[in-house]
């Protein structure tokens, strides 16, 4: 008794310390960034512009603050990268929530389709030109949810034809669905010419229009998709073990996949609507996560969901960098990463058989 | 007759499902005893597995009820039933790497609420499940890494971490070497004597069904056909007519139980020569 006690506790205080000092990291990682880019600034700088701006110590750091280092700061960096940070955890927790619901490593918003979904649905709101707004959320990441939705159903249903979702079909259907909606979305743009130049940079992937007011529009999806997803860490573990067996243990296993299906919509249409189809980050923060502490989503989820923030943060600063003083689209640099991962982790699943 | 209905566990009445087009089930009617240890035997396509998905609420039937301790079945949601009836499947396997203590855990599910840890009580629950199923010394090991054998044993404790009063088991010694078998028949008898739990088991091995069983059920297409103590089940005749096999039984000096010895049936006369020189 003594000896699994002991070992579970060291095994959960591990997972505690990995996830605090990821955040700390993260808080050091947004201020290292906050220096880069085409005008370099000093990290002392930076702590002064955001130390001003702070209750109370504020005060004393008011005066001497130049007024372009802090445009710079707080109206252009700041929002680019807490939105990458806000994009990485949606799409890291979003692949988390499918591979659960399919029960395999490999499944991904990017591979699985609902990318595409979201996207279609959002670049439907644009061409709209639509105005609508439901309870404040504006229409574009609404559009978004509904295709995201439409594509993960179509997905689910067509790879579960038998009893269990094969990998194999389920790609398949995935790459099929995508391909479909990428036609839609074509086609869309192709009536809408005028538009299509910054449909295509946005749907390439990349924060480099994000301010503020799209940190605003999303914030809802993101805290509501991350806390609702994080309701069901238990049933996640079960449904690892077959929906069968999650039956027999108590789980209403039909009930469970549709939320999940809705809260993993949720979250990529609120990446997508503001930065575009990025790939792979669903499936390969979660998937080093995993390797380091194990399946239970109990700390799989929070702990993915700040990696995922911190490798998108990553990528986008070097995004920014590696041409500079032009820009890459992350989508481009993490599909480049991703796919490689993903060959990868085909070849492995194919020798294990 | 007010008594044996009061000790009824498991009744179910005219019971019919069909897959597809095809009758699984027809007209099937059971009643399961509490705290008894009954075994389900029948040839393959009989309906065993069936007839246990249906008594564990994952295959809904076309007509017919199942009462589980008097309370119907489609009343009683699948948190509330997995809070008193473990199941063990006949084939399971997970590709992901959760250790053994943290799937014997799950066991608990139905009886935590959602945000709860898991308490000491708990904790006492699932070690003593594993004691039981002797997976104890496997705690740390990832059930991927398991044999067949081992992964068995360990969705066993699962099961009966989940704190039962009703056990289904398909073909729970199927991939078991002898020795676990026996450990696993033996442990199942024991919390038939000590607990009073009541254990259905579908037995592949008809020897092990009647060493181990109080009562037996043969199905055959779908149907009871016949029920009761191994010494009855287990007749030349009824094995010749629901297997299509010859079957000679000679009582077992060890336990006293029936034991059968099979013959194919076409060359009967020549195979019934050899074994008797």
């Amino acid at each position: 008794m003594r000896k699994i006690q002991t070992k579970q506790q060291k095994y959960s205080s591990k997972k505690t310390t990995l996830l605090f000092s990821l955040l700390i990291f993260l808080v050091g990682l947004i201020f290292v960034t906050l220096t880069i880019g085409s005008a370099k600034l000093r990290l002392s700088e930076v702590m002064r512009v955001i130390a001003a701006k702070l209750p109370v110590i504020g005060e004393y750091y008011r005066g001497e603050i130049d007024p372009i280092d802090q445009k710079i700061i707080l109206e252009i960096r700041l929002p680019r990268i807490i939105l990458a940070v806000m994009v990485g955890s949606a799409l890291s927790v979003t692949g988390v929530i499918f591979q659960g619901l399919f029960r395999n490593p490999m499944a991904d918003p990017y591979v699985l389709g609902t990318s595409s979904g979201a996207a279609l649905g959002a670049t439907l709101a644009v061409v709209l030109n639509s105005n609508l707004t439901l309870l404040g959320l504006s229409s574009r990441p609404i559009f978004a949810f509904v295709g995201a939705m439409l594509a993960t159903v179509l997905v689910y249903n067509i790879a579960r034809v038998g009893t269990k979702p094969s990998i194999t079909v389920l790609i398949l259907a995935g790459i099929a669905v995508s391909a479909f909606l990428s036609a839609i979305t074509s086609l869309l743009l192709f009536f809408r010419q005028e538009e299509m130049g910054r449909i295509i940079f946005w749907m390439m992937g990349g924060f480099s229009y994000c301010r503020w007011s799209e940190v605003k529009m999303i914030l809802p999806y993101l805290l509501i998709g991350l806390l609702y997803t994080g309701r069901f860490s238990r049933e996640l573990n079960l449904l690892l073990l077959g929906e069968e067996k999650a039956h027999q243990l108590g789980l209403e296993v039909g009930r469970l996949q549709k939320r999940l299906i809705f809260a993993a919509a949720f979250l990529v249409a609120a990446a997508v609507s503001v930065s575009g189809v990025i790939g792979f980050v669903g499936l390969v923060v979660p998937h080093i996560i995993r390797l380091l502490i194990g399946p239970d989503h109990r700390s799989l989820l929070p702990v993915s969901a700040v990696a995922g923030g911190i490798f998108l943060l990553i990528a986008d600063t070097l995004a920014r960098i590696i041409i500079s003083p032009a820009e890459l689209p992350v989508g481009v640099l993490t599909s480049f990463v991703g796919g490689l991962f993903f060959i990868y982790l085909l070849r492995k699943s194919k020798r294990a058989g | 007759m007010g008594d044996d209905k009061q000790n009824i566990e498991i009744q179910i009445q005219g019971l019919s499902v069909k897959y597809y087009k095809e009758t699984i089930l027809s007209n099937l009617n059971l009643e399961v005893a509490k705290g008894s240890f009954t075994g389900i035997i029948g040839p393959n396509g009989s309906g065993k597995t069936t007839l246990l998905k249906c008594i564990s609420k994952e295959l809904s039937p076309v007509s017919g009820r199942i009462l589980i301790a008097r309370k119907e079945l489609s009343k009683i949601s699948t948190k509330e039933l997995a809070g008193f009836m473990g199941v063990v499947p006949q084939k399971w396997g997970a590709n992901f790497p959760f250790t053994a203590s943290e799937v014997v855990m799950m066991g608990r599910f139905p009886h935590l609420k959602r945000f709860a840890k898991e308490s000491k009580h708990d904790r006492m629950i699932v070690r003593e499940a594993m004691t039981q199923a002797k997976v104890l010394a496997l705690a740390d090991r990832p059930i991927t890494e398991m044999s067949g054998g081992e992964l068995q044993r360990v969705i066993i404790a699962q099961a009966l971490a989940q704190s039962p009063q009703i056990l289904l088991l398909d073909e729970p010694t199927s991939h078991l070497d002898i020795n676990h078998a026996l450990e696993i028949c033996e442990l199942l008898k024991n919390l038939v004597l000590t607990k009073g739990l009541t254990i259905l088991a579908v037995f592949h091995d008809l020897n092990l069904a009647s060493r181990y069983c109080e009562n037996l059920i043969l199905l055959k297409e779908g149907r009871v056909y016949v029920k009761g103590t191994p010494e009855e089940v287990l007749t030349s005749e009824n094995l010749e007519a629901v297997f299509g096999v010859k079957a000679i039984i000679q009582q077992e000096t060890y336990t006293g139980k029936p034991y059968v010895f099979f013959f194919p049936k076409v060359e009967k006369k020549d195979i019934h020569l050899k074994s008797l020189q």
